[in-house]
């Protein structure tokens, strides 16, 4: 486990892989916990208008089960939400955070009491002041409830399947007629070389066109400089399809080559 | 050095989309039960993410799939490496009887130590009063604290009625909600290295003595005990045991008491689950305290006899005692 200062934790599993979880920053968390925080205003506005119902039998009781209520919604939101919907509130959910355990691994109950009941110290002397300080400096980016909680606060992209129609596009390639070439090719080019390659092209769309032609030149011009096709196959081609053809080259092995 | 990237993402893409529909299903509901079939698809789809991923990092440099597939194995690892915890029913029976006064004998040396703090604040704050006069203006800084008790007495027993009604209910949730925010607060100072834990006993203890010595001096000892034994006698061992809680949270923070082998992360995973039992002990006992406190220690003579609301407050001090002694003790054979 990583034990510098990072935006990431990375964990290693039993198998032997390792993943990354990106940490949530203080200042998302603290927007997570504004939301929280309107929520349970709001919440214990309702409520509190609920209660007031109970006037009709004695204000004494309305104001006894008010004050009963503000404070198990008050306790209780954080508890219950992290607890039902695996480790995130509303605002979390809404900012794409969630609590994990620091190990990667789902929290268990005690952990989400823990760390929510240690918002009391966390929220000294008001606004989280505590809290943030020690977030800030800690490797972790947890406060005094994480910690006593052994819980990180991490971003949670549900990431979708990337747009692979670009690469898995089947079409027809002259490189192809020049196997030394393109044996030559692979072996010139670095990885970070053909990730920026294949980025650009995965990317196309986000880029705007005036900075697309001047980005595909420069990946085109670094290419040709490593390997010189004949004129025969790149007379006529642009230099995006230059860089596909390339690309298809880098990250296409020939069932022959193996 | 460059793996066919597209014959790749061809042949594993159905396997990435299977363990993804797993995934989004358990976590839309969280207590699906798998069957055994399902179970071992799910870890086989996991074992087939966890060596895509190792491959494409091995293999190449492109990080959108990467981040993709890392997604994927850290939502399935949370899955398949979760504690049994959820398959656990929590047993309110079981943890009031057992777990509760368990934990509680497990930690009483600290329970020990956290009376030990507050007796001296309380021997402080009641020398602090006996001594000197005006040290009961600065310790006793509550109206209600500052009335002479010879007159207090003499009022609450002439009235014979309790100066709360219509308001006992506001006043019991009030005394309810507050002791446990200010026993959380306890526990929670425990993060101090104990600091803040030791304070807060302490300053109790100050103004719990202060109290006792000023009522003595004025030879009331019979109202404040009926006035403080039926709430006190649990509220108080309440007060303790967060403050034993406290200190057990700072005992896993500096790594004292046995667990000097073990690293702080390690220590405070351990001892988790015991403050919860602990904290959770003190809610229910400060629940009864506040219901005490509001609806009958405010009663004193000729509306209750002080004789009973003593003989209330012996008998719950007695009834903890043996709770926490012997109730969840294991039957040796």
């Amino acid at each position: 486990m990583n034990k510098t200062k990072t935006n990431s934790l990375a964990i290693k599993t039993p198998e032997g892989v390792i993943f990354s979880l990106l940490l949530a920053s203080p200042v998302t968390r603290f927007l997570a916990w504004a939301i929280d925080f309107a929520i349970i205003t709001f919440a214990v506005g309702l409520t509190g208008n609920v209660m007031m119902l109970l006037n009709i039998f004695s204000a004494d009781i309305a104001r006894g089960f008010y004050i009963i209520s503000y404070f198990i919604v008050s306790i209780g939101y954080g508890i219950a939400l992290e607890r039902y919907m695996r480790g995130q509130t509303l605002g979390k959910r809404l900012l794409g955070l969630r609590v994990m355990d620091s190990q990667g691994l789902h929290l268990n109950f005690s952990q989400i009491v823990i760390r929510n009941l240690l918002r009391f110290v966390d929220s000294l002397p008001s606004l989280y002041l505590v809290g943030g300080v020690v977030c800030l400096l800690s490797k972790q980016a947890q406060r005094l409830g994480d910690i006593a909680a052994g819980t990180i606060v991490v971003r949670y992209p549900k990431l979708a399947e990337p747009n692979l129609d670009q690469i898995l596009a089947d079409k027809y390639n002259s490189f192809n007629q020049y196997p030394h070439l393109e044996a030559r090719l692979r072996q010139m080019v670095t990885p970070g070389q053909a990730s920026i390659a294949l980025q650009a092209l995965l990317r196309r769309n986000e880029l705007e066109p005036e900075s697309r032609i001047g980005l595909y030149r420069a990946i085109a011009d670094n290419l040709q400089s490593l390997v010189e096709f004949p004129q025969e196959v790149t007379e006529g081609l642009s230099d995006e399809q230059y860089i596909r053809n390339c690309v298809d080259v880098l990250f296409r092995a020939k069932v022959t080559d193996i | 050095m460059i793996i066919d990237l597209r014959k790749f993402i061809a042949e594993e893409r159905e396997f990435w989309h299977n363990l993804e529909s797993i995934l989004d299903s358990l976590e839309r509901q969280p207590d699906t039960k798998l069957t055994i079939e399902q179970v071992k698809q799910f870890h086989d789809l996991y074992h087939r993410a966890s060596a895509d991923l190792a491959r494409i990092m091995t293999f190449s440099a492109e990080p959108a799939i990467r981040h993709y597939l890392e997604s994927l194995v850290s939502r399935a690892y949370g899955e398949i490496h979760e504690t049994t915890e959820r398959q656990q029913r929590f047993n309110i029976r079981a943890w009031l009887f057992g777990t509760l006064p368990q934990t509680f004998r497990r930690h009483f040396a600290l329970f020990m130590l956290s009376l030990a703090i507050m007796i001296g604040g309380g021997i402080f704050g009641g020398i602090a009063v006996g001594l000197d006069s005006e040290a009961k203006e600065v310790i006793l800084a509550y109206p209600h604290l500052q009335v002479d008790p010879t007159k207090r007495v003499a009022f609450e027993e002439e009235s014979g009625k309790n100066p709360l009604d219509g308001q006992k209910v506001t006043f019991s949730s009030y005394l309810m909600t507050h002791n446990i925010k200010v026993s959380i607060l306890t526990m929670a100072l425990g993060m101090t290295f104990g600091v803040g834990t030791v304070i807060l006993l302490f300053s109790n203890g100050v103004l719990l003595g202060a109290v006792i010595a000023d009522y003595i001096l004025a030879g009331q000892a019979a109202f404040l005990a009926g006035w403080l034994l039926p709430h006190g006698a649990v509220e108080i061992p309440a007060i303790l045991i967060a403050g034993q809680a406290g200190l057990l949270l700072a005992s896993a923070i500096i790594g004292w008491k046995g667990h000097q082998g073990l690293t702080m992360k390690a220590r405070l995973k351990y001892i988790t689950s015991d403050l919860v039992t602990l904290i959770g002990g003190v809610a229910l006992m400060l629940v009864w305290a506040g219901v005490i406190e509001g609806f009958l220690s405010q009663y004193h003579e000729p509306v209750l006899p002080y004789e009973f609301k003593i003989g209330l407050g012996i008998m719950e001090i007695a009834l903890l005692i043996i709770f926490f002694t012997w109730s969840g003790v294991k039957k040796s054979l």
